[in-house]
C-alpha cells in the first residue's frame, strides 16, 4: 500500500473542504471513512488506493440518531446498524428498516457497519437500500457549494457508484413522520441462512385504514444496476384489501422491474420469479405490523 | 512514513503505541503491542478470528485501523482472564472440548462474552445467530454452542 493521509475532523465544514481538496489533489483519489466495513475491505484487495482517508465518525450530527418533535427521525449517515438496533424507539417506529439495516453482515460488522456506507458503496445488492426507499428515506447531503437533500433512491447511479458530486458527504437520512396504522418490512433472499449477499432485496412500507391500503411504498434490491422504487408495484396495492388479485399485480410489477444479472447466486428468472415471492410475502408482514387483522 | 501516534486503553490499561496511518488495528495489536491472542484469520471481516470489543462493541480489528483506536477503549481476549482465574466462558471450553486447533477460539470467546452480556439466556438458535461471524474449521460448532449455552446457564444461577 502507498501512503495514506488519514484526517478525523470534528466538523462537516472542515470534513467537506479536506474532502474536496484531497479530491482535486495529484495524491490519488480520497475516501470517506464510516465503519469500513467496505471500504477496508477494498483496500486490502487493492480496488480501491486512496491518498487521504477522511474518518466522519468524530462529527456529531453524522453520528447522531434524533427523533423530532413532529415525529420524524434523522439518522446520521455514520450510525452503526448496533447503535441503531440499541435505540429505545427506532425499531418499533420503522421495524422493516431497522431488520434490513441489521441484516447487514454478522453482529462484528453490525458493530461498525453504516447505512450511509451501505448506500455510498452503491451495490446493487446492499440490504439496507430498499428498506429505505420504501420508507421514502430523504438524505441531506453537504458539498462545497453547500446543503441539499434528495431521496434516497436519487443516490445510487451503478454499481459502485453515487449521484453524490466531488466533494460531497452523505450527512443523514431522514424518514417521515409515521401516520396510525403504518408498518414496514424487509425480506431478502439468500442461499444460507445468515451471512451471504441478497439474491433479491424487498422493502415494503404501507399505511392501511378500514382494511384498505392508503399509502404504499415498494423497493427492490438486487435486481437491476441499482436498487428501485416500484411504484407501478405501490399503485397496484393502494386502494385495495391486499386481496391476491392486488398483490399478484403487485407481484406482477415487480417481476417487469427487474433488470437482473445471471450469476452464481441466482439466474435472471430465479431473481424475476423471486421479486414476486417476496413482495407478498413482505406485504403480509408490513401489513400485520400495520395492524391489519 | 511518518507514523501516527496513538492513545488508547487496552484491557482497562491506558496505552500509547505508533503506527502507520493504513495499518489495522488487528496489525498494530499483534506486531506493535505483542497482543497475539487475536488472530487473524481472512483479514476482511468473514471469519470472526480477530474479534475484539471497541467502546464495549464487539468488532473485527482487521476492519479497524489502528489510527481509529485513539480514544476509544479496546477489549482483548488477553483481558478475558481475572489473573489466573479464567472467564467462565473459557473454563467451559477447556471442559467441554469446546475448541480443537484454537485459531478460532480467542475471537469465539469474545464474541460470545458481549452475546451473554446482551442476553443471558440465549436459545440455541440465538447463539447460533450470534456467533455467525465466527467461523471454526475444526469443531463443527456444536461443542462451542453447547458450551456457550452451559456458561450462560451457570452465570445466572451463580447471579441468582
Ligand atoms: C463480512 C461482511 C459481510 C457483509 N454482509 C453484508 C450484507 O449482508 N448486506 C449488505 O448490504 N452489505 C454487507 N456487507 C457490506 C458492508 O458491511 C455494508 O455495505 C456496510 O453498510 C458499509 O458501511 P460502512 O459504514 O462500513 O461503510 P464504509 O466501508 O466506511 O464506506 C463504504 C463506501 O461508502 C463511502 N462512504 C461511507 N460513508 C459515506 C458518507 N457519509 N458520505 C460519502 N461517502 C461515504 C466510503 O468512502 C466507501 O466508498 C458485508 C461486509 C462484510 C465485511
Ligand atoms: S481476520 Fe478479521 S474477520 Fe477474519
Ligand atoms: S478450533 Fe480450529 S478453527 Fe475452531
Amino acid at each position: 500500500m502507498t501512503e495514506i493521509r488519514y484526517l478525523a475532523p470534528r466538523t462537516l465544514e472542515d470534513a467537506v473542504s479536506a474532502f474536496a481538496a484531497a479530491q482535486g489533489a495529484a495524491s490519488g483519489t480520497a475516501r470517506i471513512l464510516a465503519g469500513g466495513t467496505d471500504l477496508l475491505v477494498q483496500m486490502r484487495a487493492g480496488v480501491v488506493q486512496p491518498g487521504t482517508i477522511i474518518d466522519i465518525k468524530k462529527i456529531e450530527e453524522v453520528t447522531a440518531i434524533t427523533e423530532q418533535p413532529d415525529g420524524s427521525f434523522v439518522i446520521g449517515a455514520a450510525v452503526s446498524g448496533a447503535t441503531l438496533h440499541d435505540h429505545p424507539r427506532f425499531g418499533k417506529v420503522w421495524p422493516g428498516v431497522l431488520e434490513a439495516v441489521n441484516l447487514i453482515g454478522s453482529k462484528q460488522v453490525q458493530g461498525r457497519a453504516s447505512p450511509g456506507g451501505n448506500l455510498c458503496n452503491a451495490s446493487p445488492a446492499g440490504d439496507s437500500v430498499p428498506a429505505m426507499i420504501a420508507a421514502g428515506a430523504v438524505v441531506t447531503v453537504q458539498g462545497p457549494n453547500g446543503r441539499r437533500t434528495l431521496p434516497v433512491e436519487k443516490v445510487p447511479a451503478g454499481p459502485g457508484r453515487t449521484t453524490l458530486t466531488p466533494g460531497e458527504i452523505l450527512v443523514s437520512f431522514t424518514l417521515p413522520a409515521r401516520p396510525a396504522g403504518s408498518g414496514d418490512a424487509y425480506l431478502r433472499m439468500i442461499p444460507r441462512t445468515e451471512m451471504d449477499i441478497a439474491v433479491v432485496g424487498c422493502g415494503v412500507n404501507l399505511t392501511m385504514a378500514g382494511g384498505k391500503v392508503t399509502a404504499a411504498r415498494v423497493g427492490l434490491g438486487a435486481v437491476a444496476p441499482v436498487p428501485l422504487l416500484v411504484e407501478d408495484a405501490a399503485k397496484a396495492l393502494i386502494g385495495s384489501t391486499l386481496d391476491e388479485a392486488a398483490l399478484e399485480a403487485a407481484a406482477a410489477a415487480c417481476r417487469a422491474a427487474c433488470n437482473p444479472i445471471n450469476d452464481k447466486r441466482g439466474t435472471i428468472a430465479y431473481r424475476t420469479k423471486v421479486a414476486g415471492v417476496l413482495l407478498k410475502r413482505t406485504a403480509a408482514i408490513a401489513a400485520e405490523r400495520a395492524g391489519r387483522k | 512514513m511518518a507514523k501516527v501516534h496513538v492513545t488508547t486503553t487496552i484491557n482497562g490499561e491506558p496505552t500509547e503505541f505508533l503506527c502507520e496511518p493504513q495499518q489495522s488495528l488487528l496489525d498494530a495489536l499483534r506486531n506493535n503491542l505483542g497482543l497475539t491472542g487475536t488472530k487473524e484469520g481472512c483479514g476482511t471481516g468473514d471469519c470472526g478470528a480477530c474479534s475484539i470489543t471497541l467502546d464495549g462493541r464487539l468488532t473485527c480489528s482487521c476492519l479497524v485501523l489502528a489510527v481509529e483506536a485513539d480514544g476509544h477503549s479496546i477489549g482483548t481476549i488477553e483481558g478475558m482472564a481475572q489473573g489466573d482465574k479464567l472467564h467462565p466462558l473459557q473454563r467451559k471450553f477447556l471442559e467441554m472440548a469446546a475448541l480443537q486447533c484454537g485459531i478460532c477460539t480467542p475471537g469465539v470467546l469474545i464474541a460470545a462474552r458481549a452475546l451473554l452480556e446482551k442476553n443471558p439466556n440465549p436459545t440455541e438458535t440465538e447463539v447460533r445467530f450470534g456467533l455467525a461471524g465466527n467461523l471454526c474449521r475444526c469443531t463443527g460448532y456444536d461443542k462451542i454452542v453447547r458450551a456457550v449455552m452451559d456458561t450462560a446457564a451457570e452465570m445466572r444461577e451463580t447471579a441468582s
